[in-house]
Parts: structure tokens; C-alpha cells; sequence
């Protein structure tokens, strides 16, 4: 990327990879390299990068193959699973079509049941997640870790040595710096670009396949933002708000939209495309690296773990750091892990951080916009 | 100089002009119609022929078509108007409003006069006045009529909450014979209980509540609400008025 170009170009850039990588991941196969796709945030990235291959979330965003796929699952079934699915199926998203395998975590029980008829079409690798955070659990984690290595080595006909895999550490710990220092830029107040630009960086870093290049991109575009930030170039002053909950990309960025377009601004993402994915690294110069990337992943806040300690531990940071003036909660319908955790999301937000919280439940229709925007407008103006 | 809000609901267009003192100058309600962009041309003429300049004037818009008011100052949702109008209508600092609506009902906590929280009905018409509406029209009758009507039934229930499926628990009521006001009974019960467990999520109980919207004149639904809520439910003409006057109270403090 060349430092001359405007920042607006910049975010388009980003807006635009996951299409632009649709092409390079063809390329990539036809210069024999093998591509993982996964579904989730828990997925070891750096132990496929070790194997030589590259790796690409899976997770659809689009209401476009919801139909099809609700004639395998039902019908109240959270839209990222049934989207998801529906892709699959239809073979319409070509990442799955090129992916080698697809790894499926024992995250929610709406995405590990679907996987069982997943893998009547498909390579489908299930790696069990604990429902905790123990250390029995970090036991069993790390023994799946392993196994998954195995599987790779075998399928792939490669050896993960540990060089391979502590370059591959370094690799992933590097570009989740350089993002984190991205996204940092928001603790300024007044912010110096909006949240869905932001979100947009984020959300298409995940579609670059070379991870080498992303933070040498990310710092200059970093440079860039400060340097204009200090001439002055910055968003106007605004309530800041925090968003948490499901995961945001396509269809539901209209959430991150009805809070810019009411008055807000989002200043922090807790969630798989911001903080939760990037925040924590794994440790370079552990004795175990397979010890070291078992603990950094299990120690993911999701909903799906009991108790979800880490995402308040997580939250409670984000509030403080970026001064959140309000916590909005995007969760999906029928999602039933965040949809019953916003209980006590709300009552930490509200009753030990004193700070206004309000959670919309939506889907992958567009249908709903105006009742956002009413929500959300209200939100903004209570605060 | 005076201050007028419009609150464009999904059933009712409710118009309210209150001048320096926050007086009322003028009210006046009429059905929205197909479409919120004509009603808001009809209102401009309302405030014309009444001798109200708007160019004189601050005009803030809310409700559902809030955004089809080309003379509008700005635009503010019906949350905060509601919760305005209340406030003002009810002299109330703390407590809960409840608006039901024509296709929402809104939750509103108060807490020194401000919003501290609220809640809506997502994508269903249960515990609305468009359920009342629907159910009032199958057995020929209207909004206000269908209230009244069941202060005098009794031991009927209808248990779906979805408005379709109600709708055919009414009809296969009346083929078996029941009597009208049972029936009636049984469709106030039903928006009563569902406001009632909404509000229950606010956890409004035993405190200062008042009701606004349309139905706020249906003296038996407010009886009904009162008693399952464990409180005096206040409620008052203006209350129909309580958005479009939260608006204009929001342009005279934006002044």
C-alpha cells in the first residue's frame, strides 16, 4: 500500500478483500497450496499456517442461502449457522469450494449438530471445545490441538516441526498487534475515523492471505491516521459505543450503521471480528508452543464457555480504555448462549460500570432497519 | 414563537402546538392513512388554516413515519417524546410509562424525568393496538367498544399470542356461541398479560405508572393493567397527545 493514497480509498480496500480474495485463492490452489477454512474464533489458526496452508473464515453473512438451507435444518436456527450451511451446500461461496478441509468446533449446539450433515458433503475436521475454562479442560483442548496436527500432518503430507510452528506463532502474533494498534487509534476522543471504517479493516484482514504483508499495511496506515489526527482530521465528538455480542459482518453490519447514523459512534468492537480475536497473544518463547496456543485460545470470552468470566474481564477493559459512553449487544435470533448471557451482560455493564446498555436481537433480513434505527436512535438519546 | 410536534404513529397522526408558556394552542388527531408523507401534508395545512406559521414556529418530528416531515426541525424517537410528554402530561419524575401503540408497545423507565431504559415488542403485534384492532373488527365492533364490552364477560380465554392465530381462536369462539363480551374479555386479557410480562422485564411493579397511546381512554384495560401491575396505572385524555407533545417540548428545549 502506498502511503499517498486517501484514507477513504484505504478503508474501501479493505471493504472490498473478501471479494478480491475469491481470485487469490484459486491462485493460491493452483500453486499447490492447501486452504483450511474454519468457523470460529477458537480455531488454532497458527497450527494450519505451520502445515503450509492458508486458512479462511467460513462464517457466511448473507440471508441469500438461508431457503436452502432451511430445508436440512429448521427454521429457528441462528442465520449464521443456517447461512453458513445454506453456502455449503449450494457450493456458492467459493472459499468452502477451495477449502482443503473445514474445521468445525463443539462451540454452540446449532453449529455442531449442522456440521454432522456438513461432513456428508464435505472434508469436516471437529475439534471438541470445552464448555470451560479449567484446567481438565485446557487438558483435553490441547489434546485436540495435537490431534488436529496429526490429522494435518497426515492429510497434507507435511511435518509441523517446531520451527515451522513458532515461525507461524510469531506470524499470527504480529499481525494481531499491528491490528490491535489499529483499532487502538479509537481511544481517542473525539475518534479519529468512524467504526465501520474501522470494522472494515478488521473484517477484511481476515481475507488477506499473505498474514506477512498485513502489518507492515496496517502500521502505515496506522502512521497515517495519527499524523492526520494530529493536523486535526477527526470525527466530530460523539457518544461512544461500545458493541458486543454475535458476530457483525454483511448482512448485520447494519447495527454498527444504525449507531453511526444516529448520532453515535462505535469505538470498540467486543467481539469475533474486534478485540475478542485479536486481544490476547500467544506466548513466542514458551518451552510448549503447542501448551502456550492451547491456553491463548481457550481463554477466548464466548458465551459458549461456563462461566464466560473472560468476556467481562475483556468488557470491563474495553469500557474502561476507550470510555465508553453506552454498551449496545447485537445477538442473533436463537442464538441461545448470547441471547441468555445478556442477562448478566446488562447487569455488569449497567449495575458494576454504571453504564447504559440495550440489546437488539436481529437476523440476516434487512427487514428490520427501521425498528433498529428507532431502537438504537432512542438508546443514543437516553445516553 | 410557537412549538409544534408531529407524531406520525402507524395507525393515528397525532398533532400538538404548544406556545411560549407551553400552553396548548392546538391538538388534533387523524388516521395516518396509506401514506405518512400526504398526512404530513395534510397537517401543514391543518396548522395554515389555524393561522400557525411554521416558518415562525420550531417543528419536531417523531413516530414511525418521523422522517417523511419535510418541515420538521429535526426528528426525535418516539422513546424520548413519549417519555417527554409523560413527564409533562403526568408531572412524573420517576416511575414507567407504558405506550401501547398501534404497532408497538413501548416500555419506558423514568428516572428524574429522563429515559433510563426502555423496551419494545420486536417483529409481533401481540399486547398492541393493532391486536385490539383486529380482534375488535372480527366481532364487528370498535376499539373502545370491544373494552367496555368486557367489563361484563369473563372465564374465556384466548391463548395464542400471534395475532393471525388469535384472530382464528376468536372466530371458532363466536361459531361455538360464546358470548360477546366473554370473548371480549378473553382479547383484553390477552394485550394486558402480554404488556404485563413486557413490563415485567423493566420490572415495573408497585410504583408511579402511566399509560400512553390510543388506548388510553379504555378505562376497563386500564383497570385490568392497574390491578395485574399492583399499582394505580394513571392515565389521561392527553395521553393520546403524549408523543406529538414530547416533540414539541423537545424543539422549545433545543431553542
Amino acid at each position: 500500500m502506498e502511503i499517498i493514497k486517501e484514507l477513504p480509498e484505504v478503508f474501501e480496500e479493505f471493504a472490498e478483500q473478501r471479494k478480491n480474495s475469491f481470485l487469490a485463492v484459486k491462485k493460491l490452489k493452483d500453486q499447490g497450496v492447501p486452504v483450511v477454512g474454519a468457523y470460529c474464533t477458537y480455531f488454532p489458526q497458527e497450527i494450519a499456517m505451520a502445515a503450509g496452508a492458508a486458512t479462511v473464515g467460513l462464517c457466511s453473512t448473507s440471508d441469500e442461502t438461508i431457503p436452502v438451507a432451511e430445508k436440512d435444518l429448521p427454521k429457528n436456527l441462528c442465520p449464521l449457522i443456517k447461512s453458513s450451511y445454506g453456502f455449503a451446500k449450494t457450493d456458492k461461496c467459493p472459499f468452502f469450494y477451495f477449502s482443503d478441509v473445514v474445521v468445525g468446533e463443539t462451540t454452540c449446539d446449532g453449529k455442531k449438530k449442522m456440521y454432522e450433515y456438513m461432513a456428508e458433503f464435505k472434508d469436516v475436521f471437529i475439534m471438541e471445545l470445552p464448555n470451560t475454562q479449567s484446567e481438565e479442560a485446557l487438558k483435553l483442548w490441547k489434546s485436540e490441538i495435537l490431534r488436529f496436527k496429526e490429522y494435518l500432518e497426515e492429510k497434507f503430507q507435511v511435518e509441523i516441526t517446531d520451527e515451522k510452528l513458532k515461525e507461524a506463532v510469531k506470524l499470527q502474533n504480529a499481525y494481531r498487534t499491528s491490528l490491535k494498534g489499529l483499532y487502538e487509534v479509537m481511544k481517542h476522543d473525539p475518534a479519529p475515523i468512524t467504526g465501520y471504517d474501522l470494522f472494515k479493516v478488521l473484517y477484511g484482514s481476515t481475507f488477506k492471505f499473505d498474514k506477512g504483508a498485513i502489518p507492515g499495511e496496517i502500521d502505515a496506515l496506522v502512521e497515517k491516521i495519527k499524523k492526520e489526527y494530529a493536523q486535526g482530521k477527526m470525527q466530530e465528538k460523539k457518544p461512544r459505543i461500545l458493541l458486543t455480542g454475535c458476530p457483525v459482518g454483511g448482512a448485520t453490519e447494519k447495527v454498527i450503521r444504525a449507531v453511526e447514523e444516529n448520532g453515535g459512534i462505535v469505538v470498540a468492537f467486543e467481539n469475533c471480528t474486534g478485540a475478542k480475536s485479536i486481544d490476547r497473544l500467544v506466548e513466542e518463547e514458551a518451552a510448549d508452543l503447542y501448551d502456550a496456543i492451547a491456553r491463548r485460545y481457550l481463554q477466548i470470552g464466548c458465551s459458549v464457555m461456563t462461566p464466560d468470566a473472560s468476556r467481562l474481564e475483556l468488557l470491563g477493559r474495553l469500557l474502561e480504555e476507550y470510555q465508553a459512553d453506552g454498551v449496545v449487544e447485537m445477538t442473533l435470533q436463537a442464538c441461545h448462549t448470547y441471547n441468555v448471557e445478556s442477562l448478566s451482560i446488562r447487569r455488569f455493564v449497567n449495575g458494576k460500570k454504571k453504564i447504559p446498555y440495550i440489546s437488539v436481537e436481529t437476523d440476516y433480513s434487512q427487514q428490520d432497519i427501521g425498528q433498529l434505527n428507532t431502537r438504537i436512535a432512542a438508546f443514543i438519546e437516553m445516553l | 414563537m410557537n412549538y409544534i410536534g408531529i407524531d406520525i404513529g402507524s395507525t393515528c397522526a397525532k398533532l400538538a402546538v404548544l406556545d411560549e408558556e407551553g400552553r396548548t394552542v392546538l391538538q388534533s388527531v387523524q388516521p395516518t392513512g396509506w401514506s405518512s408523507v400526504d398526512v404530513a401534508k395534510s397537517i401543514k395545512e391543518k396548522l395554515l388554516s389555524a393561522g400557525i406559521c411554521i416558518e415562525k414556529s420550531r417543528c419536531v418530528a417523531t413516530g414511525y413515519g418521523r422522517i417523511s416531515v419535510p418541515y420538521a426541525e429535526k426528528t426525535v424517537t418516539e422513546i424520548t417524546c413519549h417519555a417527554r410528554g409523560a413527564v409533562w402530561i403526568h408531572e412524573m419524575r420517576d416511575g414507567a410509562v407504558i405506550d401501547i401503540g398501534g404497532q408497538d408497545t413501548k416500555i419506558i423507565r423514568l428516572e428524574d424525568g429522563r429515559v433510563k431504559d426502555f423496551l419494545m415488542n420486536d417483529k409481533c403485534s401481540a399486547g398492541t393496538g393493532r391486536f385490539l384492532e383486529v380482534m375488535a373488527a372480527t366481532m364487528g365492533l370498535g376499539p373502545d367498544e370491544i373494552c367496555e364490552l368486557a367489563r361484563q364477560g369473563g372465564d374465556t380465554t384466548i391463548s395464542s399470542m400471534c395475532t393471525v392465530f388469535a384472530e382464528s381462536e376468536v372466530i371458532s369462539l363466536i361459531g361455538r356461541g360464546e358470548k360477546k363480551e366473554n370473548i371480549a374479555f378473553a382479547v383484553v386479557e390477552s394485550i394486558v398479560d402480554k404488556v404485563v410480562s413486557q413490563s415485567s422485564r423493566l420490572h415495573v411493579e408497585d410504583e408511579e405508572v402511566c399509560l400512553t397511546g390510543g388506548l388510553c381512554e379504555c378505562a376497563y384495560l386500564k383497570e385490568t393493567l392497574s390491578k395485574k401491575l399492583r399499582c394505580q396505572v394513571k392515565a389521561d385524555s392527553n395521553g393520546r397527545f403524549a408523543g406529538a407533545i414530547g416533540a414539541a417540548l423537545m424543539g422549545m428545549k433545543g431553542r
